[in-house]
């Protein structure tokens, strides 16, 4: 009787004082994930000490040393690696997650669903490799082109290391569609198709979009292997297989050789903030699509 | 009541596990102690830190492993982070020494920064193994890294574009082929940049026209190295000065150094260490260019 009255003492006591250890754990990360915001855009902030914002965002002549500070050939670059990955990568995504969700047998689901997740595991200096080895110079040889360093090249390896976040979160946003929406669209005599194209894909498709986002998100934050595709030189692409260079692949390339405080330092952690912004962007993006429900 | 039992046993057999790997390791570093005093016999010891080039790491990590086998109470710290951050830290007292690739930028004078050149970096000019062009002049190379020369037919090549490859703008390497090439001339940027010596050499292997520059010790024989002025580059062209690309390899101290740091940048200064290593990792001894 002793012993249990002891043992309700002690559940007692965890009771009262466990949620000041969940507490303290939220408020670290708040307080971490707050001073890294305020870190970076303070120190990014402080370019505008010695640049111009007109110069800074609108020019492209990047040149620290003759204090030449134009980043627009880097967001230029950023914006359409992007949206270039998601060109080729979102209809092959969406398509692969039909077909996973609505035509694959049981057995053929159990073996791509786990291959799937293994290949968000490949780190992406190696997609950069691959790149480098078999995408550049079949680039070249195809196109006749100098280098096949550029836009085209990273968005091409951007598509496929994107492909998993748009599968995986497509197929659940297929499967999450009622039954009864398929049931009553199949029983009122549409084909087979028709059902998928009509009533699947319109009623998941605020899921999809969510994917298509977070896939943006993911491209446009990716470093390493653009770093090793794009080419990496300040200027503004005049096509899609000459070098350029984006947001991430610059600050990669400099930021280790710069001196912490300098105007140059300080531009590319401008250029991390302007990253941090667009990626907040996408989030709110992805929060309103996810209360909106098409059907 | 049983479930207390079964955790408290759980917990004496953690403690005495402990207990045992405590006295385990408390014994190794006892006896290993013992013998490295016996064998020194010196008075140095403390901690050294260094930081920065991270084309000088191979070169230190054989060092750093000599030096603490010969003065067992000093332990010697060496990290990478590219030239800047080894100046950097080295300024703010972080580290006591910072090494880099590069002479002391305008401003670090005047932080009481004393170098020690402690080897020579030589550089070479790298293009693609289908190139058939063995020398180019200085002003051939100026043309080219400017970009008023774009195709190999202007050079007595073949009819075929040149594409640049090379470093970033905050690199060492490129600004030490600034201002011994270039004297002041900015490089074009029409060109492909590669963050590393080793990525450059890949790009130039797969591109063909491709012109660049590596530290000597990165062309290997993926690529062609080319002469410069017509010297084919070899340490005795540095080492009588006919072949002018080359930087220095920089240990940079907050004073000037004193006790253990003071022993260890002797020791890597030390016709030991350099004769044994220093040719062996492609770059060339310090004391060959005094003579």
């Amino acid at each position: 009787m002793v012993m249990n009255d002891l043992a309700h003492q002690r559940r007692l006591f965890y009771d009262r004082y466990i949620r000041w250890l969940f507490i303290a754990a939220a408020f670290l990360m708040s307080l971490l994930i707050a001073s890294i915001i305020f870190f970076v855009g303070r120190q990014g902030l402080l370019t505008f000490a010695d640049v111009n914002p007109i110069e800074f965002f609108f020019t492209a002549r990047w040149a620290p040393s003759a204090h030449a500070f134009g980043a627009l050939s880097f967001i230029s670059g950023s914006f359409f690696v992007t949206l270039l990955s998601i060109a080729f990568g979102a209809p092959l995504g969406i398509l692969g997650a039909i077909f996973m969700a609505k035509v694959a047998p049981q057995w053929v689901r159990n073996i791509l669903q786990p291959a799937l997740q293994l290949y968000v595991a490949i780190p992406s200096v190696v997609y950069g490799c691959i790149g480098l080895v078999l995408l550049i110079p079949f680039l070249q040889s195809s196109f006749g082109v100098r280098t096949g360093f550029g836009i085209l090249s990273a968005s091409l390896i951007l598509a496929i290391m994107i492909l998993p976040t748009i599968l995986s979160l497509s197929d659940d946003a297929l499967r999450n569609v009622p039954p009864a929406l398929e049931e009553a669209s199949l029983a009122l005599g549409a084909t087979w198709w028709q059902t998928i194209w009509h009533v699947v894909v319109p009623a998941a498709l605020p899921g999809i979009l969510t994917s298509i986002v977070l896939a943006m998100a993911r491209a446009i934050g990716e470093t390493m292997a653009v770093q090793m595709l794009i080419g990496n030189t300040p200027l503004i692409a005049n096509s899609l297989l000459t070098p350029t260079a984006s947001l991430t692949s610059n600050i990669v390339v400099e930021m280790g050789n710069t001196m912490f405080g300098s105007t140059w330092s300080n531009a590319l952690f401008l250029m991390a903030f302007v990253l941090m912004l667009l990626s907040l962007g996408m989030i709110l993006m992805i929060r309103r699509l996810g209360q909106r429900r098409a059907v | 009541m049983f479930i207390n039992m079964k955790k408290r046993k759980n917990l004496m057999a953690l403690t005495s596990v402990l207990m045992l790997s405590a006295a385990i390791f408390a014994g190794c570093g006892g006896s290993a102690d013992k013998q490295s005093a016996a064998s020194s016999g010196d008075t140095l010891e403390g901690k050294i830190s260094a930081s920065g080039s991270t084309a000088l790491l191979p070169l230190l990590k054989p060092a750093q492993e000599e030096f603490q086998k010969a003065h067992g109470k000093v332990t010697v710290n060496i990290a990478g982070g590219g030239s800047f951050t080894g100046m950097n830290q080295v300024a703010e007292g972080s580290v006591q020494i910072g090494n880099s690739d590069v002479d002391l930028p305008a401003e670090y004078q005047g932080k009481d920064l004393v170098d020690h050149k402690v080897v020579i970096e030589p550089f070479v000019f790298i293009v693609n193994k289908d190139n058939k062009l063995d020398n180019l002049t200085r002003e051939q190379i100026i043309g080219i890294l400017t970009g008023k020369i774009k195709n190999w037919k202007d050079v007595g090549g073949a009819d075929q574009q040149i594409t640049l490859v090379h470093r970033a703008k905050s690199s060492g390497s490129r600004a030490t082929i600034s201002d011994i090439v270039l004297k002041g001339q900015e490089f074009t940027d029409d060109a492909v940049i590669q963050d590393s010596n080793g990525a450059v050499r890949t790009a130039i292997a797969g591109t063909p026209g491709a012109i660049g520059y590596v530290d000597a010790p990165y062309a290997d024989d993926t690529v062609k190295t080319i002469s410069f002025d017509g010297i084919k580059y070899s340490p005795e062209a540095i080492i009588n000065g006919q072949y002018p690309i080359y930087g220095y390899g920089h240990m940079y101290t907050k004073g000037e150094a004193t006790g253990a740091v003071k022993a260890f940048i002797d020791y890597v200064l030390s016709d030991e260490f350099q004769n044994a290593q220093v040719s062996k990792l492609g770059f060339i001894p310090m004391s060959k260019m005094k003579k």
